[in-house]
């Protein structure tokens, strides 16, 4: 089970949190034209490395808070959290 | 009957409390302290069960985990228990035992005869012989091989003990108390750490029980106790023995079962029987020590052979003989300790020694008590089939490859000693690298992945010098990164015997011309004959090997069977064991009862139950209720002999008729609150929202970015920077943490708050056209006219003093308004609204009755909005707004969802009006089609329409909006049913929707 820093709760179990997903993909902006292929890179095509990935994580069972994880995902070892809007 | 095998006062037992206990249905005496492994053995019993492929007899071969033969079924307070390891488990009063794998007894076993047949078991014979014919699988082999193995038998009782878990931090997890253990918790603990010390015998010591060493001016046993008595003192430590650590997952998370009452006759009051500990440590030490490994010969699977650390620790701990004319067989000097203790009471033992004469502290000292000692020599084969009655021993070459003459010599055990495996099982599962040493012929820890650090003889140190000062070091070492203090504590002193090199050597050739089996895993009858047979079929990686073979895959998980194995491999395959590489360790490292991993977790309590204020008044008017998520809601109210079908139709006939009241507290609920929040719920919703008024509720659906419906409900302005939005029950949390992702993550330019507001209000819905004249009897003082309370108006008002919010929407299609109050206030508004709603036959009606409601009017709801259907298929877009943007609008421009095929929503209705149509049915052109037949759709509701008495379905079909009026087919190959269809509008009953508006 993982050891996960919330970054407005500290260190806390893997059970209170919810995984999220890519953290690198970014939402297209509202009212935008944009092409079949944009949109679905940002719906359905991810990536899948072995190794570290950025991630998004919710504390569903602490401040419901959504956050940055910055993780390896052969070793699941984290390197960082962040905040939404904080990069690496 | 008399223990004959037992000591006169050595041992740990505590000879004052003598204790009866029972093995296959005889009586036997022990002491407390004892194992039923020891507590047999002293009683000459070594026959105690059969062997898993072969049913070969089976008797005791470690005196610990490590041993891969002594399964019994225990019965302990009217409780049948398997696979009970008789080394492990604790002597009580009362206990009882019996063999397992043989019928109809241990002594004759009729599987036995397998043993026999051996020669058309070989390796993989199942895989070859039960694949064909496909057919017999089943009816015959999958019966026969399913009766003949295994071991223990499960109850079907349910298990009345209870099994607790438990969540602990600490700075320094300790895995095991030998020397290692001791000195690392111990130096640590004095450094300020905070640690957990655990051992999973009952005694703490690990082989300081057993060897004859001086620590200090203290004997080993003494300077253990003295350690542990002090460490159980300190408040940083938590001292735990009969606790097993079976597993290291991530992050230095480690999983240890405490066996806390089966060394009882019953678990206490109040106790659990077993406890889970998940324990998060900063630093984990792993002093797990090391297991004895077998030298293999012929019959080396006889009862009475065992691991030469056994005897001695049946010997030390347990004041046990086994054997009174042992011969002991071994390639190094620990064997010797063996030896010297047998000597030392009384008794005569034999050593065949593998390797050429030489001379040690130990060596020495056996010469000097006369001790028969037989360089260059082994053991060939084992004789004996219950019981090893001789051995055939002989000279062997320097080189390990000629035998000379062979000699029979009488005995009655044969204790053996291939030198040591460090336990690395923790440390391969922590993630860390593990390298070959040479020197002691098996692997080690080498590159740690998490924070962990083995020390002792699981890292292959073998002297207690070496292990005592590394351990001190190691302890204040990881205790000084984590408490940043200085106390070092000096090493004791210590006095030991110095070991002289081990004899590479561990399996004896076979004498020309015979066969005889050599065991590798003895408790899956895996022989080196396997293992070749394995590589001339061409197996090559270890793991297939390991599959194949099963061997190291029985309960023991190879123990002591995997190093061999890889020695065998390697030989045959010429290379080294590191190019072999040995197989994943993976947790846990010892069985775990299941109960122990379930916990709590059980029955009603395997997860939370929600019920709404009401819950009670439901209970007493004879609601059946209905699992709605974790909700536990009504799902009818029985009126003497009625079925549910009766019962809903009844409710919902009087919804229709008159008035009925439904608990909708379920109901997610989320506020939305802030200046942004109209335009946030313009973005969330599929249509429009910035100029609901304040006052208004508007019914909204909210797709997924993939163009899906994700949920549909009311959302109501209740004033002008707050709304109420409201959920289905159960899409309720994952909407709050869409609404979140896309606050805090998307838009958070976007100054709007969510909460979840579900259990701060209690629900009710009224439903009928006598709702309104209801309604005004229940708020006098509002105007709760058409004009007053419009469809889609809101008030808020008071109940009889009480705050209460009033919503004029409607999911059954009638006249109807839905009540909030305060949870607390709740059952008060229920009770209000029975009581004033007498005089217009007013009914509570539960959730069956709801859904025939919802569905004749052709209302969407789970059953449709199933995570795969799009606005058009569930008939929603109309709510699809043409000029803004939306969470998932610009999937719905994709080629498959404008499709015009698309599956669509419709109304289904048998052809003889009488034939109800299974949930799940396919809707087809032509019921006799040939297979497959194609598929238009699928049935996603039903119900008996109370307007037209008749039942009535949903669907989703391909092209429904051109099938209606089309004679088609509803398949149900589970319920057998073909039944010929209509397909109708979706909207059955009321479709202008004028009811609600009036
Ligand atoms: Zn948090």
């Amino acid at each position: 089970m993982l050891f996960i820093k919330c970054p407005y709760c500290g260190i806390r179990s893997q059970n209170e949190f919810a995984y999220g997903g890519d953290a690198t993909v970014k939402r297209p902006e509202l009212n935008k034209e944009i092409s079949d292929k944009e949109w679905d890179d940002f719906v359905y095509n991810r990536k899948s490395p072995r190794g570290k990935h950025l991630e998004f994580w919710h504390h569903i069972s602490g401040c419901r808070q959504w956050f940055k994880v910055h993780r390896d995902t052969a070793t699941h070892e984290i390197f960082k959290t962040l905040k939404p809007h904080e990069e690496l | 009957m008399t223990q004959e095998f037992r000591l006169k006062d050595e041992g740990l037992i505590d000879r004052s409390k003598k204790i009866s206990f029972k093995f296959n249905g005889k009586k036997y005496f022990g002491y407390e302290g004892d194992t039923l492994a020891s507590a047999l053995i002293a009683n000459g019993v070594h026959l105690v069960g059969r062997s898993f492929k072969y049913h070969r007899p089976r008797g005791f071969y470690g005196a610990g985990v490590d041993d891969p033969y002594a399964l019994v079924q225990l019965i302990r307070n009217n409780e049948t228990i398997p696979n009970i390891k008789a080394t492990e488990q604790e002597l009580f009063e009362g206990l009882e035992a019996k063999s397992v794998n043989c019928w109809p007894n241990v002594n004759f076993d009729i599987g036995g005869i397998n043993n026999f047949l051996r020669i058309f078991l070989p390796a993989g014979f199942y895989y070859k012989t039960f694949m064909w014919p496909k057919s017999f699988w089943y009816r015959i082999y999958e019966p026969f091989i399913r009766k003949a193995a295994g071991f223990g038998v499960v109850t079907h009782e349910h298990d009345k003990e209870r099994y607790e878990h438990k969540y602990e931090y600490c700075d320094l997890l300790v895995t095991g108390s030998g020397p290692s253990g001791l000195a690392s918790a111990y130096s640590a603990a004095k450094n300020g750490a905070k640690v957990i010390l655990a051992e999973d015998k009952p005694r703490f010591g690990g082989s300081l029980l057993t060897s004859e060493v001086t620590i200090g001016n203290q004997t080993g046993k003494e300077w253990a106790d003295k350690i542990v008595t002090e460490l159980k003192e300190m408040p940083n430590v938590v001292v735990k023995n009969r606790a097993q650590v079976f597993g290291y997952y991530d992050h230095n998370m480690l999983v240890m079962s405490e066996r806390i009452s089966e060394h009882m006759p019953k678990t206490e009051k109040f106790m659990p029987k077993q406890k889970l500990w998940y324990i998060r440590a900063k630093e984990v030490v792993i002093s797990s020590g090391s297991i004895e490994r077998p030298i293999v010969f012929g019959n080396n699977d006889t009862p009475g052979i065992m691991l030469s650390s056994a005897a001695k620790e049946y010997m030390k701990v347990y004041g046990v003989l086994v054997g009174k004319k042992p011969l002991i067989f071994t390639n190094n000097d620990s064997a010797y300790e063996t030896a010297i203790e047998f000597k030392k009471n009384g008794i005569n033992p034999i050593v065949l020694d593998s390797r050429k004469e030489l001379n040690s502290d130990l060596i020495t000292e056996a010469k000097n008590l006369g001790i028969d000692i037989k360089f260059e020599h082994v053991v060939v084969n084992a004789n004996g089939y219950r019981k090893v009655k001789s051995a055939d021993i002989t000279k062997i070459s320097e080189d390990k490859t000629n035998l000379g003459k062979i000699e029979n010599i009488a005995c009655d055990c044969i204790c053996v000693s291939g030198f040591w495996t460090p336990t690395i099982h923790l440390a391969s599962q922590s993630g860390g690298k593990t390298k070959f040493n040479e020197d002691i012929d098996a692997f080690i820890p080498s590159q740690s992945k998490q924070n962990e650090t083995t020390v002792g003889s699981a890292n292959g140190i073998f002297n207690l010098n070496d292990t005592l000062k590394n351990s001190f070091e190691a302890g204040y070492e990881l205790s000084k990164k984590i408490t940043s203090k200085e106390n070092k504590l000096s090493v004791p002193a210590v006095v030991e015997k110095k070991n002289s090199k081990h004899d590479k050597f561990w399996c004896v050739p076979l004498p020309k011309g015979k066969k005889y089996k050599r065991f590798l895993d003895f408790q899956n009858d895996v022989a080196v004959s396997d293992i070749e047979l394995a590589l001339r079929e061409g197996y090559r990686s270890i793991e297939h090997v390991k599959r194949y073979t099963t061997l190291g895959m029985a309960t023991d998980q190879g123990k002591t069977s995997n190093l061999n194995g890889l020695q065998l491999v390697s030989n045959i395959e010429n290379k080294v064991v590191p190019e072999v590489g040995h197989t994943t360790f993976r947790p846990p490292y010892t069985p775990v009862s299941i109960g122990a991993i379930v916990g709590r977790e059980v029955g009603k309590h395997s997860k939370p139950t929600r019920k709404s204020p009401m819950h009670s008044w439901h209970e007493k008017n004879n609601a059946v209720f209905v699992d709605a998520g974790l909700w536990l809601r009504p799902r009818y109210y029985k009126k003497g002999n009625e079925t549910l079908f009766d019962a809903s139709k009844r409710e919902a006939e009087n919804v229709r008729k008159n008035v009925g009241v439904c608990d909708v507290t379920t109901l997610g609920k989320i506020d939305v609150k802030g200046p942004d929040a109209a335009e946030f719920l313009n973005r969330v919703y599929t249509n429009a929202w910035l100029k609901l008024p304040v006052g208004k509720a508007r019914y909204g659906v909210m797709l997924r970015e993939d163009g899906i419906v994700m949920d549909d409900g009311t959302t109501t302005r209740v004033s002008e920077n707050h709304y109420h939005m409201t959920t289905t029950t159960a899409q309720a949390a994952n909407v709050l943490s869409h609404l979140e992702y896309y606050l805090q993550i998307v838009w958070p330019e976007l100054n709007v708050n969510v909460v979840s507001t579900t259990e701060q209000w209690a629900g009710a819905a009224i439903a009928g056209p006598k709702s309104r004249d209801l309604l005004q009897k229940l708020f006098p003082e509002t105007d709760c006219s058409n004009e007053g309370l419009p469809f889609m108006g809101f008030i808020e008002t008071k109940l009889f003093g009480v705050y209460a919010r009033i919503f004029r929407i409607s999911f059954s299609g009638e006249l109807a308004y839905e009540v909030n109050v305060e949870s607390d206030n709740g059952n008060f508004m229920w009770e209000k609204i029975i009581e004033l709603g007498e005089e217009f036959k007013i009914q509570p009606y539960g959730t069956e009755a709801l859904s025939t409601l919802r569905i004749e009017m052709g209302h969407v709801a789970g059953s449709e909005l199933d995570g795969r259907t799009t606005p058009f298929d569930s008939s929603l877009e109309g709510l699809l707004s043409k000029k803004k943007d939306f969470i998932g609008k610009r999937s719905l421009q994709k080629e498959a969802f404008i499709s015009p095929d698309r599956e669509k929503l419709v109304g289904v209705v048998p052809l003889d009006k009488k034939t109800s149509i299974p949930e799940g049915s396919y809707i087809v052109r032509d019921a006799n089609a040939k297979l497959p037949n194609p598929k238009l759709g699928h049935v996603s509701a039903s119900c008996w329409s109370v307007e037209y008495n008749n039942p009535f379905s949903l669907a989703i079909i391909k092209d429904g909006k051109n099938m209606i009026g089309q004679k088609l087919f509803a398949l149900s190959p589970l319920k057998k049913k073909s039944i010929p269809v209509e397909i109708v509008s979706s909207h059955y009953v009321d479709p202008k929707g004028e009811r609600v508006r009036s």
